[in-house]
């Protein structure tokens, strides 16, 4: 019964969501008030509606209910509880079921968290919000319901969830990343808002930028998260493929922090109006378009669960009308959007405005190279993939730039600069060339102009970074007491920016000093890796759960002194006959010891891939960095201040 | 023309210019980075580049997967059941690669017409058929088991 009543919710939850589309846009064009208090109690309703159903899917996973045909083609009785709860999303329905609940959650957000916004303006975004809910409830509804029956008979026990997926960094992963994705549709909503109403001024910026910065977060974190579980469960030690699926998170964010950062500039100057309209209608285009990609099945990868094809044209009709519906509103709105101040060319608008044009222009390289293959394909002209020199060619210059922008932006100010700022970068660059020039000697003893690169941008922003703090605290009397008092938006800025420098570093120093070998090891071979020596002494028969597996031991030595015992699997999942390879990782944060079982050859010898990858964390270090920054930046106290005088104005 | 407008002028300018020089640059990047995929019939009749970076893709030939004693070194046959090419290889194989399997290799033709592959792909699970490959036995006219596909209507 239960996965019925979720259904059941599920249709309830798409009715109130049309009511939700329609009832406040009407109440918001003739200014009707009672219409448009509607708004609020529906979007709850929708909200309690889809969580009720979420709910249902959940316990049918709980209680092994295998009659459910997604519940039997993705868990077993044998799987652990953590993963047949996570199994709710391990799959296409299921994982639409959640986008579109998470969807629900964004708006209930809004409407909770958005008191003192004038009612017209709310009544707009959440009805934006209800509409595209009602798209992808159709979507589940009509091509993907996870709720559908086997019927009269029903298996006795379920597949069993893809083994490369029972793994902790599933359980967080996708959640993070829709987070995300789905995130920018608040952005987009308010974009849609504004060129409904024609009104754009500072108010909404500092409405909606909360609201970006948040999902710009969950964004940087599901990425970071998917690059983690690849590295250590997927890649062999690799942990960024510039693989479609990678490419098709990767693009929203690109234009997701250039709409971070054009939104400031509309908050605090009044400019750039337009283009951070068309940023937000794109952020969230992009993320539907990357549901597109990885969803459709067009792409093959561990995410490509669906090949039905009406499912893959679903959502590309549904990014047809969002991408056709709301460049057309633009084209006819925002003319009437216009910026009101002006600014000179050396001055911080130019350089954000520089920084917002890399930022696209690496987004475009993506999406060419993402798509290059798929168009080529669909028009029959032959089978190809594009490699990553390609998108390596494009992007370690355009962020090698992005980066050198990120310093001459924060030290310049708004409207126009005096000679001081260019002393000022001159002394700090020139420190900077030579702390770049120090690092692969450092590290390594010898010459790298790419370690130099790597280091020098990360002193870059590091110095910048400083100097910024000092320049706000040069007046006062009672320097460390003002550094406490800066506010919560410049430590966002601060900390985003010094987690760039970090991963900046990390990505350098992986790439240049990863000493990665495959080796045929015999019981009783010793191989070196740096100061460390790995003996391969056994390999023991265990079994888990749903698995039995072969463990390798690898005994490790630093100096000659017994540091730690490695344990690589390989192992074999009995209900879906599936081969998995599970690594041992040493992990530290200047460098990762990796050991990896291949394939047994003959005589019990085992092929095994070593890896000693230095500073690798430094790359998901950056991006919790950012995370930190970006959350802190949405804290500010100057969104909280204005609720609270909106709040004691309207009582 | 006011400064105002001139600056506009020369901000659309430069971002029209720019945005297109990466799009041209883009472009000829892509050209340049390309893997074209060929099918063990292809490489066969020479259609393949030698020293270019290709994709082949086909059945693992039962039987034929070669390891060396001393080294990570291996070969095997991979095949449309039309033509044969043996692929030669230096690493660690992925876990779903088995013999019988179909996989899609990038790696390079040399002189001798082997194919000497950088990575060997075999994904997710043993059902799994990578299109490619579906497509070259599709078009030798055979099915994934090596048996004669049943004629299609008008073809």
């Amino acid at each position: 019964m239960i996965p019925e009543f979720g259904t059941f919710s599920l249709i309830l939850a798409l009715c109130l969501s049309i009511a939700l589309a329609v009832v406040p846009l009407v109440g918001a064009s003739s200014g009707n008030a009672q219409l448009m208090g509607y708004a609020r109690p529906l979007t709850a309703g929708v909200f309690a509606l889809l969580t009720f159903s979420f709910g249902c899917l959940f316990y049918a996973f709980w209680t092994d209910d295998f009659s459910v045909q997604y519940v039997a083609n993705h868990s077993n009785t044998a799987l652990p509880l953590e993963f047949k709860l996570s199994a709710v999303w391990g799959g296409h329905e299921g994982s639409l079921l959640l986008w579109l609940w998470i969807l629900a959650c964004w708006t209930f957000a809004v409407s909770i968290f958005s008191k003192e916004m004038p009612q017209e303006i709310l009544a707009r975004v959440l009805a934006v919000m209800g509409i595209i809910i009602i798209g992808f409830g159709l979507f589940v509804l009509l091509t993907s319901s996870p709720f559908t029956r086997y019927l009269p008979n029903f298996p006795a026990d379920g597949a069993d969830l893809n083994p490369l997926l029972q793994d902790p960094g599933l359980i967080f992963h996708p959640p993070m990343l829709y987070m995300g994705y789905v995130g920018f549709s608040v952005a987009f909503a308010f974009a849609i808002a504004a060129l409904l109403s024609g009104k754009l001024d500072a108010a909404w910026a500092r409405w909606s930028r909360p609201w970006t910065n948040v999902a710009w977060v969950f964004l940087t974190l599901g990425i970071a998260l998917g690059s983690w579980w690849a590295y250590y469960e997927l890649g062999w030690g690799g942990w960024w493929f510039w693989d479609p699926v990678e490419n098709a998170s990767f693009m929203p964010w690109l234009i997701g922090t250039a709409l971070v950062h054009s939104l400031a500039v509309t908050e605090k100057r009044g400019v750039f109006k337009n283009w951070t309209l068309l940023l937000a209608i794109f952020a969230f285009s992009l993320s539907l378009l990357g549901t597109f990609l990885v969803r459709s099945g067009v792409l093959t990868s561990v995410h490509a669960f669906a090949t039905d094809p009406t499912r893959g044209m679903f959502v590309l009709v549904l990014l047809a009308i969002t991408v056709g519906g709301s460049l057309l509103l633009y084209a006819l709105k925002a003319p009437s959007v216009k910026s009101d101040s002006n600014f000179t060319l050396v001055s911080r608008e130019s350089f954000l405005l520089v920084n917002n044009i890399i930022l696209t222009v690496v987004c475009i390289t993506v999406l060419l190279g993402t798509l290059y293959p798929l168009i080529v394909d669909a028009l029959g002209m032959g089978k190809l993939s594009v490699g990553p020199p390609y998108f390596n060619a494009f992007f370690v210059p355009f962020m090698s730039l992005l980066t050198l922008f990120i310093g001459v932006g924060t030290l310049s100010r708004w409207k126009r600069n005096g000679g001081q700022m260019w002393r000022t970068l001159g002394v700090i660059a020139l420190l900077c060339v030579l702390a770049g020039i120090a690092t692969p000697f450092v590290y390594a003893g010898a010459m790298d102009w790419w370690g130099a690169l790597g280091g020098g941008l990360m002193a870059w922003v590091l110095f910048i970074s400083f100097r910024d703090v000092m320049n706000k605290v040069a007046n006062k009397t009672d320097k460390l007491a003002a550094v406490f008092k800066l506010s919560r938006a410049f430590w966002g800025m601060v900390l985003a920016h010094i987690g760039v420098g970090i991963t900046i570093v990390g990505i350098t120093m992986v790439t240049i000093y990863n000493d990665e070998r495959d080796l045929r090891m015999a019981i009783g071979d010793t191989m070196t890796l740096g100061d460390y020596s790995l003996t391969f002494t056994d390999v023991r028969k265990i079994e888990g759960p749903n698995f039995i597996s072969d463990q390798g031991v690898f005994e490790v030595t630093l100096d000659g002194r017994p540091y730690t015992t490695l344990a690589p699997e390989k192992r074999f999942y009995t209900t879906t006959r599936q081969i998995m390879t599970e690594a041992a990782i040493d992990p530290g944060l200047f460098r990762d010891l990796y050991v990896a079982l291949g394939e047994e050859l003959e005589d019990g010898a085992w092929a095994v891939r070593f890896q000693f990858k230095p500073f690798v964390r430094w790359i998901w270090l950056g991006a919790i960095f950012m995370s930190i920054g970006g959350l802190l930046a949405a804290m500010d106290k100057r969104y909280s201040r204005k609720r609270m005088g909106a709040a004691k104005a309207s009582s | 023309m006011t400064p105002k407008r001139k600056k506009r002028l020369a901000l659309v300018l430069s971002i029209v210019v720019g945005v297109s020089a990466a799009v041209g640059l883009s472009l000829y990047a892509l050209n340049q980075n390309i893997n074209l995929f060929f099918s063990p019939t292809q490489i066969a009749s020479g259609e393949a580049p030698i020293g270019q970076r290709i994709r082949a893709g086909g059945m693992v030939v039962d039987g034929s997967v070669n390891r060396d004693q001393q080294s990570l070194k291996v070969n095997f046959g991979l095949t449309d059941y039309e033509s044969d090419i043996t692929v030669e290889y230096t690493g660690i194989l992925p876990d779903l690669f088995r013999e019988g399997q179909g996989i899609v290799a990038m790696g390079e033709m040399n002189e001798q017409g082997i194919f000497v592959a950088s990575e060997v792909l075999a994904k997710h699970d043993e059902n799994y058929m990578p299109p490619e490959v579906q497509e070259a036995l599709d078009a030798a006219g055979k099915t994934a088991d090596g048996q004669d596909a049943t004629p299609k209507a008008g073809g």
